[in-house]
């Protein structure tokens, strides 16, 4: 099968999760028969592809196009796309509208037996391709404008994209149950065009990794002292709801004194985190290690004993995933999808910090809580497979093709 | 009627800044004051030797050829023994040149905390090991014994007073601010409450600021100010008290207002009108304390400084990061001086520099008043993270090379 698949990013130029979830999905594709051509915004080298052709719709850099990354789309004030300017590769919409060009370009020599979208920013290509080929739209939704926005109410432009490619696509597949109901309820899509097919985790990626205890060395000291890590690795933004974990965390250090958070990674709210964790009086117990990759992202993994998601709305969550395969027990909120894959974990309302608060000291004071937790969790988890999300995906290919419309 | 005094004195300083340190950096080194980068706003060595060239070298050349041409013309320094420490190091010819000065005899030095600290307001054992310090650094180095005290950022209230009255000095500074005085004028000596013999001068803050804030400002209605016109403003004042307090940091003259702003030729200048005059003279802060007895007594039972609008504490202890660092700071009091461990002792007295807890300052976030507050760092978020972690690291070497006290989240 011949698959146009239109993404923003892909590892090693990703800035999250959704580079990472369209790598694996690509190559577990791959590995079952299908022919890929996938296209990016930006000109890259990407060393460990070679099973599919990617195609870059710009000369712009990953670095240049880093401030259009796939996670902001309240940054601007955004136009129709008809009236946005091609040439103008620094705004958002100009760089959507020469990526739509260059699909429609691209199909002058490619001819896909389905069109697989990821996300808003390349749906109006997707519904291009479509009008073009009259091949089916699939239009994966990894996040909503909702979900991005937090508890705000996010940028209307581009509610109304989604909601334009949602009503012309042949296909939804939706990461989670909680994204389906989004996609069903705010979107009014009709629930069987929406196929929920959860990400999974890729091991593998991990494998000839060792955990170097130099990293966070004031951690590990605290933890052979008998202090307790939670952790999160995440970027700082309202969606993920790092001032609720904060308050949960002045919470709990009011009853235990022998727990410290870790907070890896960076974002528009940092100084807001910052800040309130001096109002509330913790500053102490609050790691900030700023934006990581590399060993240090994966050692605030493993420093962690417990990891927390507290995010306001989760599509997935593939970091949950990543933590357990680290073995900390996972805390996660009920607003995040990943839950719905997982058993062996505790749950609690994105606001209800006083559950948060003591189901952390509930680990921390537990040994016996604590090992169940992660052991269980990594039998969970173990059991997702990228080959079963494929297969998912084909399948739900094959139904688009047959004609199953709105 | 009694010659007018012109008490003029100027604060010399420069802190240790803290590197841009990370959670990775912590208990890995220790190096907090050695950012390896040199052209940056946090290379401690970097940043002395560009003030050096632009307000310390002509400055102290331009004092010493007014003192040599008028044989009237005195003035106070108060010179931190951070300060002095960095320019053995880094610019020897700029300390000898403050030598050169003080060994005139017209040149008095004040006395105050080796490590520019708040440490009155948190621990009084260490701000009085920290006043004697400097007391020992300024004998060696000028051979000269202070006996007027000025505390880090003019902070001062009764209580400093009752306490420099107890330590010995016959005088004291404070900022002449209106809330506190009320009807009555900068231009007298004072009585603070409650002391017997201290005398209290106050800063001429209108005066002072339109040389240290506004000389440059084009959008000020007196500018461009000139000697003449400057020297005018005093003469014309309503109140013609005995004394005109011009306190100022020294690095106004170069640093703060730049050579090209003609601040050095004002300065020359207007030092030279107020010597051509045959009813005006010079003090130093001693001189005056010695020339005038106190017209009346005042208290100031809250803190007033010398910085801001408000004119208290708020630009050092104003928001939960300054308070939370400062809090954690002095409570490693007890555990650093049972570690005797004079690395230790060292870092740790240098980060109580007012400085950088200025640096963690949201004020200006809130003004808009951006220029008014110098920071070498990204944010006053950043200057608190790196701050935490090298505290976290101060707890991590008193466990770890001395069994004392233990690490904290």
């Amino acid at each position: 099968m011949n698959i146009l698949m239109l993404g923003w990013e892909l590892p090693p130029h990703n800035s999250g999760g959704l580079g990472v979830a369209c790598y694996h999905l690509s190559k577990a594709l791959a590995q079952e028969g299908s022919s890929i051509d996938f296209v990016v915004p930006y000109s890259a080298e990407h060393p460990d592809i070679d099973f599919m052709r990617i195609h870059s719709a710009t000369h712009l850099s990953p670095l240049e196009r880093y401030g259009l990354n796939a996670y902001d789309s309240d940054m601007e004030l955004l136009t129709d796309v008809e009236k946005a300017d091609m040439n103008d590769l620094k705004s958002m919409r100009g760089v959507q509208k020469r990526y739509i060009k260059y699909v429609e370009q691209l199909l002058e020599t490619v001819t896909p037996d389905v069109i697989h979208a990821h996300d808003w920013l390349t749906m109006e290509a997707g519904i291009r391709a479509k009008e073009l080929t009259d091949a089916p739209l699939v239009v994966h939704v990894h996040a909503t404008e909702f979900d991005r926005s937090g508890e705000r109410y996010g940028n209307p432009v581009v509610h109304e994209i989604e909601q334009q490619a949602l009503l012309m696509a042949d296909r939804i597949i939706a990461v989670s149950g909680i994204t389906k109901s989004i996609i069903v309820q705010r979107y009014n899509i009709p629930a069987e065009k929406v196929e929920v097919v959860h990400n999974a985790i890729d091991v593998e990626s991990f494998s000839g990794y060792e955990y170097d205890r130099r990293t966070y060395r004031y951690l590990e000291l605290l933890r052979s002292e008998g202090y307790t890590v939670a952790a999160t690795v995440t970027r700082f933004t309202v969606q993920k709801g790092l001032t609720h974990f904060m308050r949960a965390a002045a919470k709990a250090s009011e009853r235990y004194d022998k727990l410290v958070y870790l907070l890896a990674g960076d974002g528009e709210q940092r100084d807001e985190l910052i800040e309130l964790a001096a109002e509330l009086g913790i500053s102490d117990k609050v790691f900030f290690t700023g934006f990581v990759r590399g060993k240090q992202w994966r050692d605030a993994y493993s420093v962690a004993d417990i990891f927390v998601m507290s995010s306001v709305s989760e599509p997935f969550g593939l970091t949950a995933l990543e933590a357990a395969h680290h073995d900390t027990a996972l805390i996660i909120s009920k607003q995040s999808g990943v839950g719905e894959v997982l058993q062996s974990i505790f749950r609690f309302d994105f606001w209800d910090a006083d559950r948060l608060a003591d189901q952390m000291i509930g680990i921390a004071t537990s040994p016996g809580l604590a090992t169940e937790l992660r052991r269980n969790a990594s039998n969970e988890y173990a059991k997702l497979s990228w080959n079963d999300v494929a297969r998912s995906c084909i399948r739900i290919y094959s139904t688009s093709q047959q004609g199953v419309v709105a | 009627m009694t010659k007018q005094g012109l008490v003029l004195y100027l604060h010399v300083h420069q802190p240790y800044r803290v590197r841009p340190y990370s959670v990775f950096d912590t208990a890995q080194t220790h190096d907090y004051f050695n950012e390896s980068a040199y052209e940056v706003a946090t290379n401690n060595e970097f940043v002395f030797k560009k003030v050096a060239d632009k307000s310390y070298r002509p400055m102290n050349q331009l004092l010493a050829q007014l003192l040599d041409q008028h044989p009237d013309f005195r003035l106070s320094l108060s010179i931190t023994g951070t300060f002095i420490e960095q320019a053995e190091k880094w610019a020897p010819d700029v300390l000898e040149s403050f030598r050169q000065l003080v060994a005139t005899g017209r040149v008095e030095i004040l006395a105050e905390t080796y490590h520019h600290s708040l440490a009155f307001f948190y621990n009084r054992q260490e701000f009085e090991r920290q006043v004697a310090l400097h007391r020992e650094k300024v004998k060696e180095v000028f051979g000269a014994t202070p006996v007027v005290f000025r505390n880090t950022e003019l902070a001062y209230n009764d209580e400093l007073a009752l306490w420099a009255e107890q330590y010995g000095y016959k005088g004291i500074l404070a900022e002449g601010w209106d809330a506190v005085l009320e009807w009555r004028s900068p231009s007298h000596v004072y009585r603070p409450t409650g002391t017997q013999n201290l005398s209290l001068l106050l800063k001429n803050y209108q005066l002072s600021d339109d040389i240290a804030f506004r000389f440059s400002n084009r959008a000020w209605s007196e500018w461009p100010l000139t000697a003449g016109k400057f020297d005018g403003w005093i003469h014309d004042q309503a109140d013609k008290g005995p004394l005109v307090n011009l306190f100022m940091d020294y690095e106004t003259f170069g640093e703060h207002q730049w050579a090209d702003t003609g601040i050095f030729d004002f300065f020359g200048q207007f030092i030279s009108e107020w010597s051509g005059d045959e009813d005006t003279t010079f003090y130093t802060v001693s001189d005056a304390i010695n020339e005038h007895q106190p017209s009346g007594e005042l208290s100031m039972p809250n803190t007033v400084t010398w910085a801001d609008s408000e004119r208290d504490l708020s630009a050092w202890t104003g928001n939960g990061m300054q308070n939370e660092a400062l809090r954690y700071l002095y409570a490693l009091e007890a555990d650093i001086i049972r570690a005797n461990d004079a690395d230790l002792l060292r870092d740790w007295r240098l980060l109580q520099a007012s400085d950088l807890f200025y640096y963690m300052s949201t004020k200006w976030l809130q003004d808009g008043d951006v220029h008014a507050y110098f920071s070498p760092y990204d944010s006053p978020y950043d200057a608190f993270l790196y701050y935490m972690n090298v505290i976290r690291d101060l707890r991590w070497r008193l466990m770890q090379h001395h069994d004392i006290g233990r690490l904290h989240g």
